[in-house]
């Protein structure tokens, strides 16, 4: 076997244990996490007042105005300055939850837009409160029109995760960037590394039609 | 005050139940007013909608509202079950609780009012997530906190009595139109309100497809439930109606018995009105 070869299966194992215990853990947590924020955050941008609107809207435009990496350098390098020091993967999950939250309360709050007020009525006719209308009524067909969006932002927060290797998280992209250092293969490892985060995306993908197929069940085709 | 002591009296085929000495209005007899509405109004921004309705309803008696489009019809409803709030105006509800719109209405006052009725849509609005029989059950289940078992039992003889208890398991948009409506029909009547409620129901339908619906409402109108009806099904309301009421302008111009109504108008407005519809091409 070639000594390339050779290299390829050594770090192969150490790169999945960077995806299996950095990358996804990461992008799991961080894409919850976010999708409350977000739900609350569309909540508020939806809510009649205008105070809790305006701050809904100032925060959206600031984290989708500003690139994840100083996001992610504001909170792991800055903070400290302020007396606040925070470990590297919560600093991560800080920074990748707020981010996941300011996109997705846009596609969510337009999910809910969508679905047809007469809904709304529905649910308040047969005696729901304001929380079930949401959660019995609305969401669940808010959920079927977010899916595809949602799982874009899953997929780009996947690959974005290798941000986190700058503030020293040990993810995928870290793993391979040592392992490169330390054998000088750049091109060997980095496509390694790559490969792994398009088979985690292709499973992603996968999933998410999956999902659609489950939630399309109950609208004619 | 619950909905369950509907229409205690009335035939009881469709689910309304007796619970004697449960309240007062139970107690109440076909043909006693079940409520009274006084000056009821209502504006969006600058357009008055409604200037003044009054409407007088009483037990087991199906009241139709007729009138030229705009004339307000739905919004009258809509108030009713809540789903507007009106300006001004009271609403009172014998043996039961009263509302009146001058001052602001709180949430609680509002479910109140809500749950004396249940309101059947023009586009039927049923929940497309959700089967058949889970539109059925959601308000017993989720909202009265009714037991399943009961809840379920009672939804699928409700869903035979329409014809519809094959059709459990599906989904709303596996239904023809007649069909959906029948079960937002069923939705309504699930939850035994006092009053039911229908915005042109038939509207949206086929022609095919409005005898259908029009036969369930008239069974629910033979059964003694109480109705307030938009529509403008003149052989439904010669059938079924006791009272017609026809509303121009946002005030409501005569209200009389069919025979009345659709014979010897008293104004020229509502004789307008009816030659227009009974008779579209001006023959
Ligand atoms: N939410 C609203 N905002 C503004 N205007 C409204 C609203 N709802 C109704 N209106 C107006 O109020 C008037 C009465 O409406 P309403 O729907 O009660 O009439 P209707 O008698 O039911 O008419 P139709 O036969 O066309 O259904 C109309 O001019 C309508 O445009
Ligand atoms: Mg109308």
């Amino acid at each position: 076997m070639s000594d390339n070869a050779q290299l390829f299966l050594d770090s192969l194992w150490p790169i999945v244990e960077g995806a299996i215990k950095g990358t996804i853990p990461l992008a799991l947590i961080s894409f919850s996490l976010g999708l409350i924020i977000a739900l609350i955050v569309a909540l508020m941008r939806l809510s009649k007042s205008k105070v809790l609107s305006a701050l809904a809207r100032i925060y959206i435009s600031i984290i989708r105005g500003t690139p994840l990496l100083v996001q992610l350098f504001v909170i792991f390098y800055g903070m400290p300055s302020v007396g606040i020091t925070l470990d590297p993967w919560p600093s991560a999950i800080i920074a990748f939850s707020l981010n996941v939250g300011g996109y997705a309360a846009e596609v969510i709050r337009a999910a809910i837009l969508s679905v047809p007020r007469g809904q709304w009525e529905a649910g308040y006719t047969i005696g729901m409160s304001q929380t079930q209308q949401l959660g019995r009524v609305i969401l669940p067909q808010a959920a079927r029109v977010s899916v595809p969006p949602l799982s874009n932002t899953f997929i780009s927060l996947v690959k974005d995760s290798s941000l986190a290797s700058l503030i020293l998280v040990t993810e995928t992209f870290r793993v391979s960037q040592e392992i490169a250092a330390f054998s000088q293969e750049f091109m060997l490892l980095y496509i390694e590394a790559a490969l792994v985060y398009w088979v985690i995306s292709t499973f992603l993908a996968f999933g998410q039609s999956m999902l659609e197929e489950r939630l399309d069940r109950y609208v004619s085709k | 005050m619950s909905r369950n002591d509907a229409n205690s009296g009335a035939g009881g085929n469709f689910g309304s139940q007796s619970q004697p000495g449960a309240m007062k209005r139970s107690d109440m007899n076909q043909g006693d007013v079940l409520f009274d509405v006084k000056g009821l109004s209502k504006s969006f921004g600058d357009l008055q909608v409604l200037k003044s309705i009054d409407l007088t309803v009483r037990k087991g008696q199906v009241s139709v509202l007729m009138g030229p489009s705009g004339s307000g019809k739905t919004t009258v409803l809509r108030s009713l079950n809540s789903l507007e709030s009106p300006d001004g105006g009271t609403i009172t509800f014998t043996g039961g609780p009263s509302f009146d719109f001058s001052k602001s209405q709180k949430k609680p006052e509002r479910a109140l009012l809500r749950d004396q009725s249940a309101m059947v849509f023009q586009q039927h609005n049923l929940f497309p997530h959700r089967t058949v029989l889970e539109n059925v059950t959601e308000g017993p289940i989720h909202v009265q906190k009714t037991p399943k078992a009961q809840a379920i039992a009672e939804a699928e003889a409700l869903l035979a009595r329409v014809g519809l208890a094959d059709k459990r398991d599906v989904y709303p948009f596996q239904l023809s139109g007649g069909q959906q409506q029948r079960v937002g029909i069923v939705r309504a009547l699930a939850l035994k309100p006092d009053v039911l409620l229908f915005d042109e129901p038939t509207s949206a339908l086929d022609p095919e497809l409005v005898g259908d619906v029009l036969a369930v409402m008239k069974e629910l109108a033979d059964e003694g439930w109480t109705m307030v009806v938009v529509t403008h099904e003149v052989t439904f309301a010669r059938a079924v109606a006791d009272q017609v009421v026809f509303m121009d302008g946002g005030v409501v111009l005569e209200a009389s018995t069919p025979s009345q109504m659709f014979s010897n108008p008293r104004h020229r407005r509502t004789r307008q009105f009816l030659d227009r519809i009974l008779n579209p091409l001006g023959e």
